[in-house]
């Protein structure tokens, strides 16, 4: 969006050019292959028919509510990790970021045997009058579960930059850990924690494995976009394309509004994050 | 109502101990890695020393005992010591007013009180109407008179100042200065500095550290007219000679003889220092006679320009000569020669 | 418009062609090419994996010379992937409806056989915590059951059933295939679901089946055909005629299946 100035010297070989358009091209391509077999025609229909609706509905609110939750144990998770100085810290980054390479459907099998009827924690839930299983909380489990780390790493790439200078002034300037966390480290990398947010909540809007495992497939309850995306190819591959199209299109609303050049006055943390038109 | 610090830090080999007066400030000189940042930083409370003691004004800020696991430790935000850095380090996200209400708001003061208590001491270091202005819209000497607004408004008991010269151009150091002198004054402060200049303005007394150590301490003026450290001695521009007192003046470890005045009554045998500037020296290249005279030879390390004189230096001794004689004797590293200074301006006091 | 997307195809192709190629060779061969072997190329549904793996077995020991290569999936990933040119001879279909979508493209040689048929049966875990007796249990309050949605073949058998015994499931969900159905019943997270006959067995002890008379209501038929496409028509003819004759129809007794007509 804010393109190099002409005539700085880029030093990038052309071959290196070259290379990277073939990548670019191998995202891209499958997309542009798809978007060219979606039937136009019945386009709106496919899209705006009940069971579509329904599930982008659910998909949202679940990404939304996953992303809270994402927030709230990702930060508290980030500062640790970023400014803790504890026997064990590299072991619990490493189980943190655990999800980010697990296959989902190992994610969905782990949080049912720890949230399932027969689970660690199911059967205490389910003394207590809480049922998970099959429930729109499962599937937010789900996507709290996957999309996790993007929280964490992203946030604390941030907090690790914008280093812990500013922090040991604020204090030394008598404010309480708690202020410090409220007026200056979360200010500071404010730009991390929302693009890890956004990450979070585009991971969260494309879970499926995890989700068909643990929660279950039902409208409105527990089938998201993903999961009526898988159905709907059973049928209907015209309606399977459009609603890929569909999600194609949220995710890339959503990730582009977060690499977004970060306002000014806030640049100092902030790494470099562009993407080109 | 005093300031005490007792402190050790085994990892970094420090050892400090250091009292201040209720309105006294001093400056901590010494070469990098001295441990002066230590200093600070264990006194701000941003560093945990192995063992040690402080107290300011009464109040406890650590109490750390060998071998015993729990001792007293004040959290940095409890102890009223605001730090001021090498950078302003101006919170980048608020605006320079509300940088300075910072400290205000963190005790508690409401925002609207907060905000005057800002304003006065932005007025008070000359940049009130930068008030509006937000960090990256200010010059580095701008953003270090905010920072001193800041430090001031939270009001400490103990203003701590890490080098806040060290990072600004040649035309907003001595500005700062003059700001630094006037808020000072009246007040308790710890001033770490490699400029001798900050000592002798700002400084009521001075402490030099060397290898984590405090080698030398004084009133300023009489640490740097008679200092007793080689670090000292160079800030202060004297050429420094130990060795064991002498009837006529000193005799070094090498065995050299200074012959000089000596400094108030002095024993014979007792080790002693013998001090004398540069500009005392005069260089020759053969041995000059004539009493009462100290001529020594040595060699030529070093040429550099010194104000509109040539510092010719030789090991640890230099010597100030005009560009012109320097000429006229074709001085270069290697050559041997022999300084020669008159007694009269050799000053011999105790080690 | 297209044609820039299609030169970009052939950018990428050539482009990812020279690095997978090191890759894709080896697989590429084996017995296909031997001087007196073909290869048979079987694609068959995912509920017939044990039997048609023996039926394989038994055919390649009476046809020596021929190797069967088996591909197992579900019925309409199959059909998309005959649509798209994938090399088969033979297509085991677990429902009429998608070996119809294959007859709709042309892709079948001559009138499909049925060669077996399956049934639905409850699932239930081992201990059958929610005592599951019959069809109209499932329907009881509380009852968490797990069953296929109506996208799927085991679905539409499933609303049959309802449709024939008056009995409304309120599932609690809808998986898109039958191991999802059964992980959830195996897992202990569902009380019951409703699979085949045949997954029940093949899913060995972890779960128990209960059988109920109105599962008759709803009998799925397995269709096998020669693919239009195939180079190896007698051989497939072969292959179907071994599925459909006594040992084949004895292997697919053994694993649940029905005889058609029977």
């Amino acid at each position: 969006m804010n393109p190099r100035p002409v005539g700085t010297y880029s030093g990038i070989p052309r071959w290196v050019v070259a290379i990277a358009a073939v990548g670019a091209l191998f995202v891209l391509l499958p997309l542009a292959a798809m978007a060219a077999r979606v039937n136009w025609a019945k386009f709106i229909p496919l899209v705006t028919s009940e069971a579509s609706l329904t599930a982008l509905g659910l998909s949202l609110r679940t990404a939304a509510a996953s992303t809270v939750l994402c927030v709230l144990f990702g930060v508290p998770l980030a500062l640790v990790l970023a400014r803790g100085g504890f026997p064990g810290q590299r072991l619990l980054r490493s189980f943190v970021l655990l999800p980010l390479v697990l296959p989902p459907v190992v994610g969905g099998i782990a949080l049912l045997y720890t949230f399932g009827r027969q689970g660690l924690l199911g059967r205490s839930l389910e003394v207590a009058g809480i049922q998970i299983a099959f429930s729109t909380t499962a599937v937010v489990l789900a996507q709290t579960f996957v999309a996790l780390p993007f929280l964490v790493v992203s946030l604390e790439g941030a907090l690790r930059s914008a280093g812990s200078r500013y922090e040991a002034v604020a204090a030394t300037l008598g404010a309480r850990p708690t202020t410090v966390l409220r007026r200056v480290t979360v200010p500071l990398v404010l730009p991390g924690l929302a693009s890890g947010a956004v990450l979070s909540f585009a991971r969260s809007l494309g879970e499926f494995g995890a989700t068909l495992t643990f929660a279950g497939s039902l409208q409105g309850v527990t089938r998201t976009l993903p999961l009526e995306i898988y159905l709907q190819r059973e049928t209907d591959a015209d309606a399977a394309v459009a609603l890929s199209l569909v999600l194609v299109a949220v995710a890339v609303i959503v990730v582009g509004l977060s690499y977004r050049r970060p306002a000014a006055g806030t640049r100092s943390s902030a790494p470099e994050k562009r993407v080109s038109p | 109502m005093t300031f005490t610090v007792d402190a050790s830090v085994a990892a970094r080999g420090f050892e400090v101990s250091l009292s201040l007066g209720p309105a006294e400030t001093v400056a901590v000189l010494g070469p990098n890695g001295a441990g002066k940042s230590t200093l600070l930083a264990v006194i701000a409370g941003l560093l945990r020393p192995d063992t040690g003691r402080a107290q300011l004004d009464g109040k406890l800020l650590f109490d750390l005992q060998q071998g015993v696991q729990a001792g007293t430790w004040t959290a940095p935000h409890r102890r009223g010591t605001a730090l001021l850095a090498q950078e302003a380090l101006l919170f980048p996200h608020l605006s320079a007013l509300e940088n300075v209400a910072f400290g205000p708001r963190s005790a508690g003061v409401p925002k609207g009180e907060a905000r005057e208590a800002a304003r006065h001491w932005l007025a008070e270091v000359g940049a009130a109407d930068l008030a509006a202005r937000r960090p990256d819209e200010l010059s580095g000497g701008q953003a270090q008179r905010v920072a001193v607004a800041r430090a001031l408004a939270a009001n400490p008991q103990v203003l701590l100042l890490d080098e806040p010269m060290a990072a600004l151009d040649i035309h907003a150091a001595p500005l700062l200065r003059r700001l630094l002198k006037r808020v000072l004054a009246g007040r308790r402060a710890i001033i770490v500095t490699h400029d001798v200049l900050d000592a002798y303005m700002l400084a009521d007394r001075v402490i030099v550290m060397e290898q984590g150590r405090i080698t030398e301490e004084g009133p300023t003026r009489a640490l740097l007219r008679r200092p007793r450290s080689s670090f000292a001695a160079g800030l202060a521009g004297l050429n420094l000679v130990s060795g064991t007192v002498t009837s006529t003046g000193i005799r070094s470890a090498e065995g050299l003889e200074f012959a000089g005045l000596h400094d108030g009554p002095l024993g014979e045998g007792q080790a002693g220092v013998a001090a004398f500037p540069p500009s005392a020296v005069s260089v020759f290249l053969s041995e000059a006679h004539g009493s009462p005279r100290n001529s020594f030879k040595v060699t030529v390390t070093d040429l550099e320009p010194h104000g509109d004189q040539i510092r010719v230096r030789a090991g640890e001794l230099s010597a100030d000569v005009t560009p012109a004689a320097s000429a006229d004797l074709s001085l270069a590293p290697g050559l041997e020669v022999y300084f020669v200074v008159k007694a009269a301006a050799v000053a011999i006091y105790p080690a | 418009m297209k044609r820039g997307l299609r030169a970009a195809a052939l950018l990428l192709a050539v482009a990812l062609g020279a690095g997978l190629a090191g890759c894709a060779a080896p697989a590429a061969d084996g017995a296909a090419d031997g001087a007196a072997g073909k290869t048979l190329t079987v694609f068959a549904a995912a509920s017939l994996k044990g039997p048609f793996t023996s039926i394989a077995a038994a055919f390649e020991e009476q046809h020596p010379g021929i190797a069967v290569r088996l591909s197992f999936a579900g019925s309409s990933d199959l059909v998309s992937q005959l649509n798209q040119g994938a090399p088969a001879d033979v297509f085991a279909s677990a429902d009429a409806r998608n070996m119809a979508k294959l007859q709709d493209a042309g892709l079948v040689e001559a009138a499909p056989q049925d060669f077996a048929t399956n049934v639905l049966t409850i699932a239930v875990p081992r201990a059958n915590p929610a005592s599951i007796g019959s069809f109209a249990d499932l329907a009881k309050p509380g009852v968490k059951v797990a069953i296929c949605a109506s996208q799927v073949p085991c679905g539409a058998a499933t609303k049959t059933v309802e449709r024939e015994t008056g009995v409304a499931l309120k599932p609690v969900s809808e998986e898109s295939s039958v191991t999802d159905v059964l992980g959830k019943v195996s897992s202990g997270e569902a009380d019951a679901g409703l699979v085949y006959v045949t997954d029940v067995l093949a899913a060995g002890n972890r779960v128990k089946g209960v059988a109920f008379a109105e599962a008759g209501k709803a009998v799925n038929a397995y269709p096998i055909a020669t693919v239009q496409t195939s180079r190896n028509k007698d051989v497939a003819a072969a292959f179907i005629a071994a599925v459909t004759g006594p040992d084949g129809r004895r292997i697919l007794a053994d694993a649940g299946f029905g005889t058609p007509g029977a």
